[in-house]
Formats: structure tokens, sequence, C-alpha cells
């Protein structure tokens, strides 16, 4: 392993670099020297096997080393064994387990609302392992998001002062095995569920494919969802984000192993921040989300 | 490191092709990217008449002169329309400033009208570039696949052949190309899954990657993750950021007297 030391830019480096590549047009080249070192929250990290590739960094001890290694104070666990397995109960506490052994990781255990009593799942969760939040998969569990469960999911985590992230996707549609196709998650539904259940924290992960488009991510706004930023794409695709939705949302998520950490972490240096918005999305909604 | 993007495109906002240029451009400096290939104008077409991508082509060189140091362009072809796409490469890259060939989805890229297509480029030193991609759900009408791709490179054994995307389904696209020695492999504009450059190191050898990034649909930084985070020597990395490119490049920006 490899750590390609990429750190976040200094406002002064990027104005001068700009000036310089526009202007004269001179060979520009990333001056690591004049940059600085901020610690990250990521929100959207993963352990164990990805089911159709093996990662080089899916190992706990790996996973940390490289997250440390670039700034990262802690990160928000799930394991992928709860894509498909139905011992959800056992998925868990192997990753609060893990959690123990590596401070750097926050767990947030997967709750299956497929299963027969999952309630317990999320009882489990909040009482025995102590996580502070859950994530779901609805789209490898097979339900939407106006499941009568998953309401009763948004109650029972408030109950428990559990947080909710949903996972939209994790792979692109085009690239899938054929024989483990699963469309990204409809969120049409999440603004209805949100308004019948008042307080509930919920963040999106892994939403830029999100079926129902933009039009439900601005409707979204008003109910205090929050968002990672592990797929979003296109040039400073930071910056186009900010210009649609507010900076108090946006959370930094890497969703390593699967991506190369760095892909979010350059995301950082792509997009013209202020120090302020930096701050915001690196900890400080992270922080809030999670705390509150 | 010297990083040349291979694969990149106008950015989305801006009324002229200059102010898209010069945004393309601003982000690229803040990623210490030397020189981006630019090909395709906008709105873009999948199956263009003539006069269509004459005009976008006449976008892509309307800014080469403003930025001669930055910008390397490609001319976008339409295999469809065999007779005009032979002119418009002769008009941008003979007698133009041009440098590789565009070759996009209105035409599976194992047909014999491809053939002449690429045959005149390489007699013109230009480097080809073709979209490929493999997709479950199915791929648009005419889009070549890694294996049209790979028949395509078959028969033209002597000259090197990008095979863009890489496929897309990448493990599947790498396995297609290995054994053709003139591919090359185009990282660009898929999601930052690792594992990616490392399997094509491993397949293909280093000397036949290549970064891009399809910027601006894409972003520079989940592109450049590809490598910077790749788990591979730093001379390999240095070989895909640049010297591949450049290699492949240098007859052509040496004949036209383009300094690099």
């Amino acid at each position: 392993m490899r750590d390609s030391s990429i750190t976040l830019p200094r406002r002064d480096f990027l104005r001068g670099a700009l000036a310089a590549g526009l202007l004269t047009g001179t060979r520009i080249h990333a001056a690591q020297t004049a940059e600085r070192r901020t610690s990250l929250i990521d929100t959207n990290a993963w352990l164990d096997q990805w089911p159709v590739r093996r990662l080089t960094l899916e190992t706990p001890a790996a996973l940390a080393a490289k997250l440390t290694q670039n700034g990262v104070t802690r990160a928000w666990v799930s394991s992928f064994d709860g894509m498909l397995h139905k011992d959800i109960g056992g998925v868990n506490a192997r990753l609060a387990e893990t959690g123990q052994r590596f401070p750097i990781f926050e767990p947030i255990g997967i709750v299956n609302l497929s299963l027969p009593r999952w309630e317990a799942d999320v009882a489990a969760c909040a009482t025995q392992h102590r996580m502070r939040g859950l994530r779901l998969l609805p789209g490898y569990h097979g339900y939407k998001l106006d499941d009568p469960r998953f309401a009763e999911l948004l109650k029972l985590a408030g109950s428990h002062r559990l947080a909710v992230q949903i996972v939209v996707s994790l792979e692109d549609e085009r690239t899938q095995n054929p024989l483990l196709r699963v469309p990204p998650v409809d969120i049409a539904p999440l603004p209805r569920a949100l308004e019948a259940t008042p307080g509930a924290r919920v963040m999106i992960l892994n939403w830029p494919h999100v079926a129902a488009g933009k039009p439900v991510l601005l409707t979204l706004q008003k109910t205090g969802v929050y968002l990672d930023i592990a797929m979003i794409e296109g040039i400073a695709g930071l910056e186009a984000t900010l210009a649609e939705l507010p900076v108090d949302r946006l959370c930094f998520g890497s969703y390593a192993p699967v991506f190369y950490f760095e892909s979010a972490k350059l995301k950082l240096r792509e997009s013209e921040l202020t120090d302020a918005q930096l701050d915001a999305i690196t900890q400080a909604n992270a922080q809030r989300f999670l705390g509150a | 490191m010297r990083i040349w993007d291979l694969h990149t495109h106008f950015a989305s906002t801006g009324l002229t092709a200059e102010q898209r240029a010069e945004k393309l451009l601003r982000v690229a400096d803040r990623m210490g990217i030397e020189r981006l290939c630019l090909y395709m104008g906008f709105p873009w077409s999948q199956d263009p008449a003539p006069d269509k991508f004459r005009a976008e082509n006449d976008q892509v060189l309307s800014v080469l002169p403003k930025w001669p140091d930055r910008l390397l362009g490609f001319v976008y072809l339409n295999p469809k329309h065999v007779e005009e796409s032979l002119a418009e490469l002769d008009r941008c890259v003979k007698d133009g400033p041009m440098v590789g060939v565009k070759l996009w989805v209105a035409q599976h890229c194992n047909t014999p009208e491809v053939d002449r297509l690429v045959e005149r480029a390489h007699e013109l030193q230009a480097l080809v570039f073709q979209h490929t991609w493999l997709k479950v759900m199915a791929n648009y009408p005419g889009e070549s696949t890694p294996l049209d791709f790979a028949e395509l490179a078959q028969r033209h054994s002597g000259m090197p052949l990008v095979c863009g995307h890489t496929g897309g389904d990448w493990e599947q696209g790498i396995r297609a190309i290995a054994p053709l020695k003139n591919t090359f492999a185009d990282l660009a504009g898929s999601d930052p899954v690792a594992g990616y450059t490392e399997m094509a190191v491993r397949e293909l050898g280093a000397g036949r990657v290549l970064y891009g990034s399809d910027a601006s649909g894409r972003s520079f930084a989940s592109q450049l993750a590809k490598v910077h985070g790749a788990d591979i020597p730093a001379e390999a990395k240095k070989l895909i950021f640049g010297e591949n490119l450049i290699r492949l490049l240098t007859p052509i920006l040496k004949a036209k007297g383009i300094k690099f």
C-alpha cells in the first residue's frame, strides 16, 4: 500500500496557480508543500468483502491505516456482509467488535426491513452495541421508501436516538453483475415519509444517480436531509452542488474501499471552497448530524 | 509529475467555446494537469451529419490558438459519412492543428468504413481514440464494445489504438484487449472503482495504460484518483499520467512543431 499524501489546498496558492495557468499558459504543478492538512470525518466507509471483487483495503487494519494516513479522524463504517447475509445480528455484532479494536471506526449497523423481527436488530444496535446510526440498503433488501416498514423504522430509530443513512446505490447500473442487478433507490417517497416523522435524522449516500432527480433533492432540503459527496461528478462538482443545495447538508464521504479514497479527497481541491465551506463539509456537518 | 489528460470535453457552462474551455482549464489548473486533449463540441450529437461534426470541430479549432501549450485537439468523425469524414480529417489534422481522431457511438468500429478512417489517420500520424462500453442493460445501437474494438485492432496491428473507457466494464474490457499489443486502455469516464488501474497494469503493463478524465461530465478528481490511489509503483504512475501519451503523440507533435 502506498500513501499518495494528497493534501488540501491553501487559498492563496490556488489563486496563484490559476493566474499562472490561464495568463501565461505555463506548466502547472500541484505544490503539495504549499498545502495544509485538514482532518476529515468520512461518513461513507465500509468493511468486509465486496461480493464481486476483492479490495485491497477490505480488512479493518488496511482501511484504518489508509484513512489515518489521509487525515481521517473518524470513519462511519458498515459491513458489506449486510448486503446479502440474513444473519444481520451477527453482522452487526462483528462490526461492533471491530469498532472496539479500531477506534477510528464509528460502527453503523445494517438493518434489513425484509427480515422477520428487524426491530430487534434496531434495538440491539442501540442498546447492546451502543451504535449511533443505522444504514439501510433498500435496493438490495427489496423494499421501497413508501413501505410502511420504512416509516416504522424512522420512528423506531428516533425513539432510540439513532441517525439513519439510506444508500441509494452501490454500483453503476451499467456494470453490475447480470445476476446482481439493483437499480438506484427511488427517493421520491422520502419527503412524505419524513413529514410524517418530524425530527428524523436522515443522510442519503451515493445519491447522484437517484431516479427521482434533482427536484426531489431540492424538496428534501426543507426536511433537513444530509447528503454525502462520494458520487458527485463533473468538474468542480462540489461548487456546482453548493450552487443548488445548502452547505450545511453536505458531508465528506469516500465510499472507500470500493472507491479509491483519493477521489473524495481530491474533490475538496477541485472545487474552490471557502474555509467555512470546507470545515462544514469535512467535519462540522457530520458532527452535527450524528451528535444531534 | 507531468499529467496529460487524454479525454476531455468543453465545460457544460459558458456561452462561448472560449468561456467553456477557460472554465475547463481553470479547474484543470487546480488539479495540476498540464495538457488536455479536447474533442467534440456542444451540444453533442451521437450520430452527427457532416455539417454537425464540422461545426463541433470548428468549436474545438476556435480555442486551440488561445491555449496552444495547454490544449490538443482531436477531430470528431462519423464513419457513416466516410468521404466527408476523410475530408474533415484532412481539414483538421493534415491542414490543421489537430493531433488525433475521436470516434464515438454512431457506428460499431468493426465495420469496414472505420478501416478507411483509421488508415488515413495512421498516414497522418494521428492518434485514434475509439469510445467503447459494455453495458449490462444493452449499448446504444451503434456503440462499440471492447470486443468490436479488438476486431478493429487486430486488423490494424501496426498502429496504436485507444480503447475509450476500457469498455466501461473494465474487467471485461481489459481481458478483451490484453493480447493486442497495439491497444491502449483509457481509464476515463467511469466510477473510481479501486482495483481498476492495478488490473490494467497487471494485464497490459503500465506502458499501455493512459490517464484520461472524460471531464467535464466527469470530475477530474475522481479520475485522477484512479492513478493517485492505485497500489502501483511510482514509475508506473508517471507513465500513465503522461509519459505514455506523450510517447504516442510525439511523432505528430514534432511534425506539427508543437512544443511539449
